[in-house]
């Protein structure tokens, strides 16, 4: 089993990622495996993962909106979202539209190019859960989500911005 | 002036070790050079021509004398002697070393300074007027709204890694001084048939390789909104900006492939998950922010200076310079002084540590502690008082910084270029030089009256040359420099593009175009028209003959 970060611990990975995909013959021998599909394996092959024992969840790429997921959004216990490459910034509102706009409380996944450095703005987007990057260290990345104190944004990790928590404050 | 509380100070410290910590890994080569670029470029570092270049943000142009002496200390010692104001209202520093960047770093911490997402595919720097708070035409300070947006863009967890870089101004005046038009977004505060303060809001401005003039898509956002507005913009953007080709990737792309009326409807329902939500602005949050700008402790004055009467019958130097770099003050016996950084053989916008340390001094003295930087990469000193004009004014003399040419064709705006930029196709500041040197008469000069030369070493168009009543932009020809000529840009209220004259010219010939091109004006021009005014009356023609001789 690979390694991960999930709530700021390593723990290991239970489930498969499957970056391609195209038959289900291909996951015939993986029926109890938990996987994580591809979108567009999810969206033709539908009923059947729903039938498997093994348990289902998606991966999106950096261009295919959460929305495009529907009413199956909430029956998923992951969801995965790719960096093809680590300055793709669209993942990061893809997270905070499934946290903020669809309420998904489901474990949110960073998966593809996760590295050290943009851990804290993926945690504050909403993310949980980061698959790294082979060569990343994941020990010492474990201090990336300390990296500041605290943010003046509206955020997953923080739904009141700055502002409105410094009057408290007052 | 905005004063950090331990959040901002607690934030800005926790930046400094993680950016100490990225720098120590990539210089043991633990982090790949590819994945270190966004991280220092959001820290303010370029990797030069010469050595690494590190831009400092002056938030909306704000500066205080004891940051002014900051920013003359790191100059003597980390760099060589001087610095350099932007076109955004920033500074630069050309010579600093890579591994003492994040000690130069924790010097300006100390002064509530950074160079925060000065670089990058990020939110810049908010600019705005540089005569905020002491003009006379002002609908609101646009200071304390251009915090609130500093605040909300620094470290925005969701626009760390926009398509391409984020730039937004907010103009809080009837005569835009900010360029407004020509930012990714432009924020005008405007009042409603209520007299509520809100913004009318433009988007997908921009110079560069595409010139536009942005497009409104809300007539009035109410204040409380501005930032959840802001994030839907964002968030837009951020979804679908084109990523694929670096040139079509600013929101001004994204504006015209849509449409304006398309993109303004994915903002609005975009923005109805945000509207009145945590993000919604707090009446407690914008007294505060406009609490760090209040009124400093004027005098009350009589509204004409006898001191001042007497000086400008006196002399006639001092005079001049009075008539072009005086603005008037919302105060009666206070003027706004502008000190022009742009002395012939000096490169635009450049200043010496020495410089700096007197111009704090001169703040200190004259004008509240306090200074703010133009885009037109100049200083101003907003809250002189007109008795003392005449004294500053010759020690600004005995410190070469009275140039008289505010607003005049030698008061160049100018990019670094190609004597210091890695991305220039060809060399400004001579350009610049040349042209100064050329028109060196000061009667001349006055004569010939208000016109803009903007001068950019690039298509990334850091001069702004779009927008110069003569624009010159360098390109490159099979290897050599040459530089194109437009006419008829303009930054102010009524923003115009520059139309290109013709083929592009030799650098030595540059002078001789632009003598050409005042020539013209100067026979045809009628009553008080200024250069645009003659030049948008005529047209292109009578300047493109004279130019380049008649076609047939």
């Amino acid at each position: 089993m690979e390694k991960l970060i999930k709530n700021r611990s390593i723990v290991e990975d239970p489930w498969l990622l499957l970056k391609e995909v195209s038959e289900m013959s291909e996951i015939a021998d993986k029926a109890a495996v938990p996987l994580i599909v591809p979108l567009a394996f999810w969206q033709e092959n539908r009923q059947a993962l729903k039938q498997r024992p093994g348990k289902t969840a998606v991966w999106l790429q950096s261009d295919e909106l959460p929305a495009s997921l529907g009413e199956d959004l909430h029956s998923f216990g992951l969801i995965a979202l790719n960096f093809p490459v680590f300055s793709d910034g669209r993942v990061y509102s893809s997270a905070r539209e499934l946290r903020s706009n669809f309420m998904f409380k489901g474990e949110l996944r960073a998966i593809g190019d996760v590295l050290r450095d943009q851990l804290f703005y993926m945690a504050r987007c909403g993310f949980d859960a980061f698959a790294l990057r082979e060569d990343q260290n994941i020990d010492t990345a474990l201090a990336a989500f300390d990296d500041f104190r605290d943010g003046y944004q509206v955020s997953v990790d923080k739904p009141e911005p700055l502002f409105r928590r410094r009057e408290h404050v007052l | 002036m905005y004063r950090y509380d331990n959040y901002d100070h607690q934030m800005l410290e926790d930046r400094i070790a993680q950016f100490r910590d990225q720098t120590a890994r990539f210089l043991k080569g633990e982090l790949a050079p590819t994945e270190f670029l966004p991280l220092r470029l959001q820290n303010g570092l370029y990797i030069q021509r010469l050595a690494p270049m590190l831009r400092i943000a002056v938030p909306y142009g704000m500066l205080s004398s004891t940051q002014l002496r900051k920013l003359a200390y790191i100059s003597e010692y980390y760099d060589k002697g001087y610095g350099h104001f932007t076109t955004r209202q920033n500074i630069q520093f050309n010579w600093p070393a890579l591994e003492d960047v994040p000690d130069i770093l924790a010097h300006l911490a100390e002064v509530e300074m950074h160079a925060i997402q000065t670089s990058g595919n990020c939110i810049r720097n908010t600019s705005t007027d540089q005569f905020a708070g002491s003009a006379v035409d002002e609908i609101a300070d646009s200071r304390p709204y251009c915090e609130i947006i500093r605040q909300w863009s620094t470290f925005h967890p969701e626009f760390a890694y926009l398509p391409r870089k984020f730039k937004i101004a907010v103009c809080g005046t009837s005569d835009d001084q900010a360029a407004t038009q020509v930012h990714d977004i432009g924020l005008f505060i405007v009042r409603n048939e209520a007299g509520e303060l809100g913004f009318r809001v433009l988007v997908g401005g921009g110079l560069g390789r595409t010139p536009v003039i942005g497009k409104a898509i809300r007539e009035f956002l109410p204040e409380h909104e501005l930032l959840t507005y802001l994030d839907a913009i964002l968030r837009v953007y951020n979804r679908e900006g084109r990523r694929d080709n670096k040139y079509k990737a600013r929101i001004k792309i994204l504006v015209k492939e849509t449409g304006v009326d398309a993109f303004r409807e994915k903002v609005e329902k975009e923005w109805q998950s945000l509207k009145g939500g945590p993000l919604r602005l707090t009446e407690t949050e914008i007294e505060r922010c406009k609490g760090f700008f209040h009124d400093p402790d004027y005098k009350t004055l009589p509204a004409t200076s006898a001191a001042l009467g007497e000086a400008l019958a006196r002399d006639v130097l001092f005079a001049s310079w009075y008539q072009q770099n005086v603005d008037a003050h919302k105060r009666p016996g206070y003027a706004i002084v502008t000190i022009c950084l742009k002395a012939t053989g000096v490169a635009p916008g450049d200043v010496t540590t020495a410089q700096m340390n007197f111009i704090a001094e001169l703040a200190d003295r004259y004008s509240f502690n306090e200074l703010r930087v133009s885009h037109e990469q100049n200083v101003i000193l907003a809250d002189v008082e007109q008795d003392a004009l005449y004294e500053m004014w010759k020690a600004l003399q005995s410190n070469q910084l009275s140039a008289a040419n505010l607003g005049l064709l030698t008061d160049i705006i100018c990019c670094p270029g190609g004597d210091f930029c890695a991305l220039a196709n060809a060399k400004s500041i001579p350009i610049a030089e040349s042209i100064q040197r050329r028109f060196d008469n000061p009667q001349t000069l006055r004569d010939i009256g208000q016109v803009s030369v903007n001068i950019s070493g690039c298509m990334n168009a850091c001069g702004h040359h779009h927008v110069g009543n003569i624009g010159i932009l360098g390109v490159d020809k099979k290897g050599a420099e040459f530089y194109q000529i437009s006419l008829g840009g303009s930054a102010e209220n009524t923003t115009s593009l520059g139309q290109i004259v013709g083929p592009s010219f030799a650098q030595d010939e540059v002078p001789d175009v632009i003598e050409k091109i005042i020539n013209v004006y100067k026979r045809r021009r009628e009553g008080e028209e200024r250069f645009i005014d003659t030049f948008n009356r005529l047209g292109m023609a009578p300047f493109k003959e004279e130019v380049y001789g008649k076609t047939n």
